[in-house]
């Protein structure tokens, strides 16, 4: 099959390289050649990597899987910007016809202390999975549990809820983040159950212990740059952030 | 071999609880006692780890993701099935029941769809209690759309992104047990064998894929809750890293792999554009509630802006072919309605391979803010990929491979063949037949997950000493110098090709030869190509690095190898399978109107295969399908 849009650009790539955790890294210079338009930026990637391959080079390495913005695998700086800017748009979903032919682009990691490199461009997201286990759920048995419709919800409370669920977990806002927070990530998961009625009786613990997750974690404290909520391809709303700090100071205060 | 399925005797209806009252138990002091292994954490494993942990038993658990709260489920986008009933509008149980049986082209079991159906409403309490953010009414009530295949509203849904709530609902829970100690959870941990002894597993051989290490983790159960193997046709919906390698291990340890050639092809995914194409992107069936399917009556009018071809000139082929379904005719039927517009001339977009999806009409009657509250985000989503706006003029969508239907063969309980081997959710084949209905994957998944297993891996547990395996056991030292040996191999071949050159052939092979339209001519032109791809592979393909590292290429060529072999297997079923059903359609079986053509004197029959080597013929063993509740009929939505 033929290209969709022929108007194909070459473009000269800055790829941060860097062999494992404790090795050094540094950015080497590739060309991407005959890109399409319509190719999302990882197909580039990917296109990028076969004629590594061939010159018997080992190819860039970069996290991603589901490819449809959904899943937060992906996660790349491009151009200084995780994700690379676009609104509401992981860099999976980002396509080649924002850029043009004859520009350089720089692809980095997600850089933050609490995120390790693995390789290249992969890094190490464990630290978000520890604050989910520090009480990022509501206790609730498997079974024995009343009737969805037992307990109405309001849907100005469901839609809040579901607005801060939209979280994919990526980790944009803590590399965004001049501070390296993760204030974004997990005030989305404290706001979602700390407004749902299954979720309120567990509100103070549960902020509590993830918070003090996040410090243990070496993530930094939010000083409102806001870069998180510019970065979040959900568009996770910094408010979400108040909300965490009242319901951190409800649980102080009783 | 005859197989049999265990399944319950006696009214339906009082099936399920009957059996659950007669598995056996494991007291609670002694669940510590046993170790279970479960692989895959998406929405069937994540559910199952969590609530095997949460009953006291030690879980050990893995993913290839570098969380579980990234599986595949995640990208389910429309809903969940629930025969709740809230609409008022004659739903129950036996009505959920009877349309995934029939939705299945009578080719599932009719005691795991019951089951399936009469669990489907505790999942929805469940989530709930999770704090899933299940879409509301005004009132607070839970709200409720339609989805293909039936007639009724009984799809729970949170915006166009309830696989993600469901999974970080089943994530949320495995994190509390993680907590809690109860199951360790290991991530970016892939499977590459299944450890079996003296005829039972036991165990399983990893390769951490950060440090590159083989070994085996050993216990009293293994589940796979691995996923669907549609990347087989290399572009599909599926994430890159689906496979069938854990499917594929376990099969070629004597596990039956069940009606492999029941694949699902997604009528609505947006369309291919080029040869750089690495996945495609399904849009939501939901979106068939409000859209309308169409393509020009005229070749001539194809070129034209969809907006400049006149009302009359539309074919709206699925509202004249189906009248009663509409645009919500079952998915197989659906993709080869479109399928075969393409093929008339009459396709839209790049090389005539679409058709429109239409929200005109809908947007005149509810207004376009209404539409935009329903399924705002795929709309984002189809103008990223696109770069065309879907409020203004019509989608262009194609058909694409989904979702898969078959699996390895279980029993009522879960189990395969091999005792102490348990599948899960996609990974299996046990409710969908030969078409799975939209919302009924992630129904699947957590019912699996949360309310089957649970009970009958203690009917299993009971009846043996727990305990009873060793690092030590020759079996052991095997598999992993096994494992060491086929990654060595494959550094050693040093080729021209590179991996994924081989897949894309392989795709391609597949998508023509064994796609939406089948025949036995096109089947065997893929059996005689897939053993030349898979040569090709295995001499001439070139993986940089080693094994001992991050191996990205590696991991890749893992996985192509295994579908290399097991390409082979599913259109050896289908070309075994003379009839057509669900969406396994094979063109010399088909009505005078081109519908599917079922053989049920001959096929009424679950195709179970048995692995004797690469390349040699594999065994068939067949487990006949009775229906004593539900008529067999020809499968009609006109």
């Amino acid at each position: 099959m033929s290209d969709h849009n022929s108007n194909t650009m070459n473009l000269t790539l800055q790829v941060w390289r860097q062999k494992g955790p404790n090795a050094p890294g540094k950015l080497e210079t590739y060309e991407a050649k005959h890109v399409s338009p319509d190719m999302s930026f990882l197909e580039m990637l990917d296109e990028v990597n076969e004629t590594l391959i061939k010159k018997g080079v080992d190819p860039i390495a970069f996290d991603h899987d589901c490819r449809e913005g959904i899943c937060g695998m992906c996660s790349q700086v491009v151009n200084g910007v995780p994700h690379g800017g676009q609104d509401r748009t992981t860099v999976c979903q980002l396509h080649m016809r924002s850029f043009k032919d004859g520009d350089t682009i720089f692809i980095e990691p997600w850089r933050a202390r609490a995120f390790p490199v693995i390789k290249d461009l992969a890094v190490d997201r464990s630290a978000l999975d520890t604050i989910i286990q520090a009480g990022g759920y509501v206790s609730c048995h498997t079974g024995g549990v009343a009737d969805g419709n037992a307990i109405l919800i309001p849907k100005p409370e469901a839609d809040y809820a579901m607005d801060a669920a939209e979280c994919i977990g990526c980790g944009a806002c803590v590399a965004g983040c001049p501070n390296g927070s993760a204030m974004l990530f997990t005030s989305a998961k404290v706001a979602q159950l700390a407004v749902l009625p299954q979720g309120k009786a567990e509100a103070a613990t549960r902020v509590n212990a993830m918070t003090e997750a996040l410090k243990e974690c070496g993530f930094g404290n939010c000083t409102n740059h806001y870069e998180c909520q510019a970065s979040c391809p959900k568009g996770i709303n910094v408010k979400f952030i108040a909300k965490l700090n009242r319901e951190y100071l409800k649980a102080i205060a009783n | 071999m005859i197989l049999d399925g265990k399944c319950p005797s006696g009214p339906i209806e009082k099936t399920w609880d009957k059996h659950r009252f007669d598995l056996k138990l494991v007291n609670p002091a002694n669940k510590r006692k046993y170790k279970v292994i479960m692989v895959g954490t998406g929405l069937a494993g994540g559910a199952a780890a969590a609530s095997l942990g949460e009953l006291g038993y030690n879980v050990e658990a893995f993913c290839y993701q570098d969380s579980p709260r990234r599986a595949h489920s995640i990208a389910a986008q429309g809903g969940i099935n629930a025969a709740k009933a809230y609409p008022n509008d004659g739903d129950s149980i036996y009505r959920l029941f009877y349309d995934t049986i029939k939705g299945g082209d009578f080719r599932a079991r009719e005691a795991d769809v019951w089951r399936l159906a009469q669990v489907s409403n505790n999942i929805i309490d469940q989530c709930v209690a999770q704090g899933v953010p299940f879409a509301r009414d005004y009132a607070g009530y839970l709200d409720n759309r339609s989805f293909g295949g039936a007639q009724v509203s009984r799809t729970f849904f949170a915006r166009g992104q309830t696989g993600q709530q469901l999974l970080l609902g089943a994530y949320s829970a495995l994190s509390r047990q993680i907590k809690a100690g109860s199951v360790k959870m290991y991530n970016r941990t892939e499977m590459l064998d299944l450890i079996v002894i003296d005829g039972v597993a036991k165990g399983i051989t990893i390769r951490d894929m950060v440090t590159g290490e083989i070994r085996a983790h050993m216990g009293d159960a293994v589940c796979l809750a691995t996923g669907g193997y549609v990347n087989v046709f290399y572009l599909s919906t599926n994430a890159m890293g689906c496979s069938v390698t854990a499917n594929w291990k376990a099969h070629k340890k004597g596990a039956f792999f069940a009606n492999p050639c029941y694949t699902q092809i997604h009528p609505t995914c947006i369309p291919q554009t080029g040869d750089h194409q690495s996945k495609l992107t399904l849009m939501s069936e939901s979106l068939r509630n409000d859209g309308r399917c169409w393509v020009p009556k005229k070749k001539e009018d194809c070129g034209k802006h969809p907006n400049d071809v006149p009302e009359d000139d539309r074919d709206y082929y699925l509202e004249r072919k189906y009248p009663s379904f509409g645009n919500l005719a079952p998915r197989d039927i659906a993709s080869r309605a479109a399928k075969a517009q393409c093929d008339d001339g009459r396709g839209v977009g790049p090389g005539g391979r679409g058709v429109y999806l239409d929200f005109a009409t809908a947007i005149k009657r509810v207004s376009e803010g209404t539409i935009k509250e329903r399924y705002g985000n795929l709309f984002e989503m189809y103008e990223k990929i696109t770069d065309e706006n879907g409020y203004k003029r019509p989608m262009r969508m194609y058909p694409a491979p989904h979702y898969a239907m078959g699996g390895l063969w279980v029993d009522y309980n879960l189990m395969s063949n091999v005792p102490g081997l348990f599948v899960l959710g996609e990974a299996n084949f046990s409710v969908h037949g030969a078409n799975r209905l939209g919302a009924s994957a992630l129904m699947q998944g957590l019912a699996d997950g949360y309310f089957v297993i649970p009970y009958t891996i203690g009917g299993y547990l009971a009846g043996i000493k727990p305990g009873d395996y060793s690092l030590d056991n020759p079996e052991v030292k095997k598999s992993i110098d096994e494992v060491h040996a086929n990654i060595k191999k494959m550094f050693s071949l040093k080729g021209k090709k590179t991996v994924s050159e081989i897949y894309r052939a392989l795709g391609k092979v597949m998508w023509e030869n064994v796609g939406m339209a089948r025949s036995a001519a096109s089947l065997k032109t893929a059996l005689a190509e897939i053993p030349k791809l898979r040569d090709e592979f295995w001499n001439n393909v070139n993986i940089t690095g080693d094994g001992g590292e991050f191996n990205q290429q590696l991991e890749n060529a893992g996985r192509v190898a295994d579908f290399l072999e097991f390409a082979e297997l599913l259109s050896k079923d289908a070309l075994v399978r003379e009839e057509s059903c669900g969406g396994h359609f094979r063109v010399e079986h088909q009505m005078p109107d081109g519908e599917a053509k079922r053989n049920d004197a001959d096929f009424c029959h679950v195709a179970a295969w048995e692995f004797k080597g690469v390349g040699k013929e594999p065994e068939l063993h067949k487990e006949p399908l009775k229906f004593d509740n539900v008529h067999l009929a020809v499968r009609s939505y006109k």
